[in-house]
C-alpha cells in the first residue's frame, strides 16, 4: 500500500514537473530585468549614433575637411579653420602635467599606505584621500584659478605667467587624479600575497627592497591599468580647464599662457545659446566623438592589461 | 658572525641599503603629506574667499533718507513704502505692487527693497579672510584714502540669507535658493531614472544572466560607460533629450508651454542626462552589494520552494539594500557636483525665479559656482566661495548619511 502511494506520488511529480512549470509573472519580471540590463547598450548606441551622425554632418560641411582638421594648427570657426591641433595640444599638455604630478605622488602614497603605514595611520589617511576624490571638479577649478595661479605668478613672475594658463590647470588636475591612481595602485599592491614579501624578508631584503623590487613588479599590471585610467580621466576632465586654462584655442608649448583644451572648448561653445545645425553645434559633436573614442580605447586597454597580465598566485 | 657576512659580501653595503630605505620612507611619507596638504589648502582657499572685509559705496547716502531724525533702518513699514513710492518711477512701483502687494509684504522685505532699489550699495573692493585678519589696519587706511565715501564691513558671504535668497545681479543681495532648488529638482529625475534601472540591471546581471556572449557584452559595456567623460553625456543629452525629445522635455506634449520653459533645456532634460551619467556607477555598486549576499541564503530560499523572483525580492534585495543605497547615494553626490554636462545641456545663466515644474529652466549649484568663478570681479569670487561651502556641506552630509547607513544596517556573514 505504502509502495503504491509512493509510486503514485512519483508519477504525479513527473507529470507535474515543478521546475518547468511556466510562470507568467516570473517571465515578465525577467524580461523587465533584462531590459534594465540592456538599457546601457542603448546609451552606448545613442552616443555612437548621435555623435557619429552630427560629426559626419560636420565633416560634410564645405569649410571642413578631414585631412586639414588633422594636420593644421589653427582652430578658428569664424573664418572656417578647423585644425584640431591647438585644442589637442593643450589637452595633451594639461594631461602630461597632471600625470607628472599624479603618477609619482599617487604611487608613492599607495606604496606608503600599503607597505609602510600602520593600520591606524592608514585608516585615518584613506578617508582623507577619498574626500579629495569626492570634491566636485568645479571646486578644483576655483582652487586652480584663485590659489595655484597666484602662487605660480609669484614664483615665476607676473609677466611670465598669465592669469589663465595650462600649468595651473594641469597641476590641480594632478591632485584630482592622485586619489584615483592611489586607490587603484593600492588595490593592486594589497593583492600581492603575503608569502612573497615574507620570502623576500627571509632572504634579507630591506623593507624598501621588498616594496620596490618584489611587491611593485608583482602588481605591475594593476599599476599600469591605474595609470591608463588616470590618463583617460585627465583627457576627459572639463571644469578645471574650463575655469583655469583659458578661453580661446592657442597652439603653444608654453604652459604659462592660456590655451583651450578640447573639453574646455566644448563647454565655452555650448555655454552660449547654441543654434541647431550651426557649424559650432556640429563641431562639438565631432570633438565629443573624438573624446569618446580616445577614452574608450584607453579604458579597454586598461581592462585588457588587468585581465591578461595579472599575476595569479596560488 | 659579522665577519662571516663581510666575507660573503653581505654586510658591507647594509648601511647604504638601510640609508636608502630611510630616504625613500621619508619620500613616501612626504608624498602622502602633499595629498593631505592639498586638501587643507583647498579648504583654506575656499573659506578664505567666503569671509572678509568688503568696502561698498551707497548710490544714495542712507543718511539723506532719514525722516524727522529717524534713520532709514528704523523707519516703519508705511514710511518705507511711501519712500519707495516717492523715489521710484510709478511704473517700477506698480510692477512691484503687482508682483506682490505691499500690504502683504513684511517690513523686512520692504526694507530689502529700499536697500536694493534706492540705496543700491555697490561693492568697490573685497578682501579675503586672511588679509582681513592680519592687515585690518592697512585695509582701513586704504579704504579711507581711496574710497572716502565707502563703508567698510566685515562680512560672511555665507549666511542663512544667502541660502534662502533668490539669485539677483547684485552681489550683496544675491543668494543661491534658485540654484539649490534647481539641483534638487534635477537630482529627483536623476534618481527616478537611474535607481530603478540601475538596480534592475544589477539584479539581472548577478542573478539571472547566464554566462553567454550577450551578457558579457552588457557587462563590458557598463564598465566602459563608467569611464566615459561626463561632457560626452552632456552632448548626448543635448542631442537626445533637448533636441530629439523636445516635445516631451519642454512640456509641449502635455500642453504645458509657459514662459519658464524653453526648447527642451529644462530640469527634466538635465535630470535625465545626469541619470544616464550615474547609471553605470549605480549598477556597478549595486552589483557588488548583491554579490556580497551569501549563496547559502539563496539556496535556503530555493530549498523551501521559493521561485527565483521570490528569492530575489524577499531575501537577496533586503540583505543587499544597505549596500545598494550607500552606492546610490555616492553616485548621486557625484551627480550633484557635476557641472560640465549641464553646461552643455543648456543650464540658464541668470534666472531669478525658482523652478516649479519638470519643465522649468534651471540653474544648479555647481553651475552657479562656475558662473561666479568665471567673472573677473572679486565680489563674485567671494560669492563662488560661499556657494562652494554650501555645496561641500551638502555633499558632506550626504556622504556622512551614506556611511551611517552602511554602518547601521550592513550585516556581515
Amino acid at each position: 500500500m505504502a509502495e503504491l502511494t509512493l509510486k503514485k506520488a512519483e508519477k504525479k511529480a513527473s507529470t507535474n514537473n515543478l521546475r518547468r512549470k511556466p510562470r507568467l509573472g516570473e517571465t515578465i519580471i525577467q524580461g523587465l530585468l533584462f531590459f534594465c540590463g540592456f538599457f546601457s547598450i542603448f546609451t552606448t548606441l545613442g552616443i555612437v549614433y548621435e555623435l557619429g551622425k552630427e560629426a559626419l554632418l560636420f565633416f560634410q560641411m564645405p569649410e571642413v575637411n578631414l585631412l586639414a582638421t588633422l594636420t593644421t594648427t589653427e582652430w578658428k570657426p569664424h573664418i572656417g579653420k578647423f585644425g584640431i591641433w591647438p585644442l589637442l595640444n593643450s589637452t595633451l599638455m594639461t594631461t602630461f602635467i597632471a600625470m607628472t604630478i599624479a603618477i609619482p605622488l599617487g604611487m608613492s602614497v599607495a606604496v606608503y599606505l600599503s607597505e609602510y603605514a600602520a593600520p591606524r595611520v592608514r585608516n585615518t589617511l584613506k578617508p582623507i584621500l577619498e574626500v579629495l576624490a569626492g570634491i566636485p571638479t568645479i571646486v578644483y577649478g576655483y582652487f586652480a584659478l584663485t590659489f595655484v595661479t597666484p602662487i605660480l605668478r609669484e614664483i615665476f613672475g607676473r609677466d611670465v605667467v598669465q592669469i589663465y594658463n595650462t600649468a595651473s590647470a594641469g597641476l590641480v588636475m594632478g591632485i584630482l587624479i592622485l586619489p584615483l591612481i592611489t586607490s587603484m595602485t593600492e588595490d593592486a599592491l594589497s593583492a600581492v600575497p603575503r608569502s612573497l614579501r615574507e620570502a623576500a624578508y627571509g632572504m634579507g631584503a630591506t623593507k624598501l627592497e621588498v616594496a620596490l623590487q618584489i611587491v611593485v613588479p608583482a602588481a605591475l599590471s594593476g599599476i599600469a591599468a591605474a595609470i591608463i585610467v588616470g590618463i583617460s580621466r585627465a583627457i576627459g576632465e572639463t571644469m578645471i580647464v574650463a575655469v583655469a586654462a583659458g578661453a580661446g584655442p592657442n597652439f603653444t608649448f608654453n604652459p604659462f599662457v592660456g590655451a583651450e583644451t578640447i573639453t574646455g572648448h566644448i563647454v565655452r561653445i555650448s555655454g552660449g545659446d547654441l543654434s541647431y545645425d550651426s557649424i559650432d553645434y556640429n563641431s562639438i559633436f565631432a570633438l565629443g566623438l573624438f573624446l569618446f573614442c580616445v577614452t574608450l580605447v584607453l579604458n579597454i586597454i586598461s581592462q585588457t592589461i588587468v585581465r591578461r597580465f595579472r599575476e595569479v598566485y596560488e | 658572525m659579522k665577519e662571516k657576512l663581510v666575507v660573503q659580501g653581505f654586510a658591507n653595503n647594509l648601511k647604504a641599503r638601510n640609508r636608502t630605505g630611510v630616504i625613500w620612507h621619508v619620500i613616501f611619507q612626504a608624498s602622502t603629506a602633499v595629498g593631505v596638504i592639498a586638501l587643507i589648502a583647498l579648504l583654506f582657499n575656499v573659506s578664505d574667499g567666503a569671509f572678509g572685509y568688503v568696502a561698498y559705496e551707497a548710490r544714495v547716502d542712507p543718511d539723506t533718507l532719514s525722516v524727522a531724525g529717524v534713520p532709514v533702518e528704523d523707519q516703519s513699514k508705511e514710511q518705507l513704502v511711501s519712500l519707495l513710492q516717492s523715489t521710484l518711477s510709478s511704473g517700477a512701483y506698480n510692477k512691484l505692487e503687482n508682483e506682490k502687494p505691499f500690504g502683504s509684504r513684511p517690513r523686512e522685505e520692504v526694507y530689502q527693497l529700499v536697500v536694493e532699489r534706492i540705496i543700491k550699495p555697490k561693492v568697490v573692493e573685497v578682501w579675503n579672510l586672511w588679509p582681513s585678519l592680519t592687515q585690518a589696519d592697512e585695509i582701513r587706511a586704504t579704504v579711507a584714502k581711496d574710497h572716502p565715501k565707502a563703508e567698510l564691513e566685515f562680512v560672511s558671504w555665507l549666511t542663512s540669507d544667502f541660502v534662502t535668497r533668490p539669485q539677483t545681479s547684485e552681489p550683496l543681495a544675491t543668494g543661491v535658493r534658485t540654484a539649490i532648488l534647481g539641483s534638487l529638482w534635477t537630482i529627483l529625475f536623476t534618481i527616478l531614472l537611474a535607481f530603478p534601472i540601475g538596480v534592475g540591471a544589477a539584479i539581472y546581471l548577478e542573478e539571472y544572466a547566464s554566462e553567454n556572449r550577450l551578457n558579457r557584452i552588457i557587462q563590458t559595456n557598463i564598465n566602459n560607460l563608467a569611464g566615459v567623460p561626463s561632457i560626452v553625456y552632456g552632448i548626448l543629452g543635448l542631442a537626445i533629450f533637448v533636441r530629439a525629445l523636445e516635445p516631451l522635455t519642454s512640456g509641449e506634449m502635455f500642453g504645458l508651454v509657459n514662459l519658464t520653459s524653453e526648447n527642451g533645456r529644462t530640469v527634466l532634460s538635465a535630470g535625465l542626462t545626469l541619470g544616464l551619467l550615474v547609471l553605470p556607477i549605480i549598477i556597478i555598486n549595486a552589483q557588488e552589494a548583491i554579490r556580497a549576499v551569501p549563496r547559502s541564503l539563496r539556496n535556503a530560499s530555493f530549498g523551501v520552494g521559493a521561485t527565483k523572483w521570490q528569492t530575489v525580492w524577499s531575501h537577496v534585495l533586503p540583505t543587499a539594500l544597505p549596500g545598494i543605497l550607500t552606492g546610490t547615494i555616492l553616485a548621486i553626490s557625484r551627480a550633484i557636483g557635476e557641472t560640465a554636462p549641464l553646461v552643455v545641456v543648456g543650464a540658464s545663466t541668470a534666472i531669478s525665479f525658482d523652478p516649479s515644474s519638470p519643465f522649468s529652466k534651471f540653474t544648479t549649484l555647481p553651475i552657479q559656482i562656475y558662473q561666479w568663478t568665471s567673472r573677473p570681479q572679486d565680489e563674485f569670487r567671494s560669492l563662488a566661495a560661499a556657494s562652494i561651502l554650501v555645496l561641500l556641506i551638502l555633499l558632506l552630509s550626504l556622504n556622512a548619511f551614506a556611511i551611517l547607513l552602511r554602518n547601521r544596517f550592513s550585516r556581515r556573514f
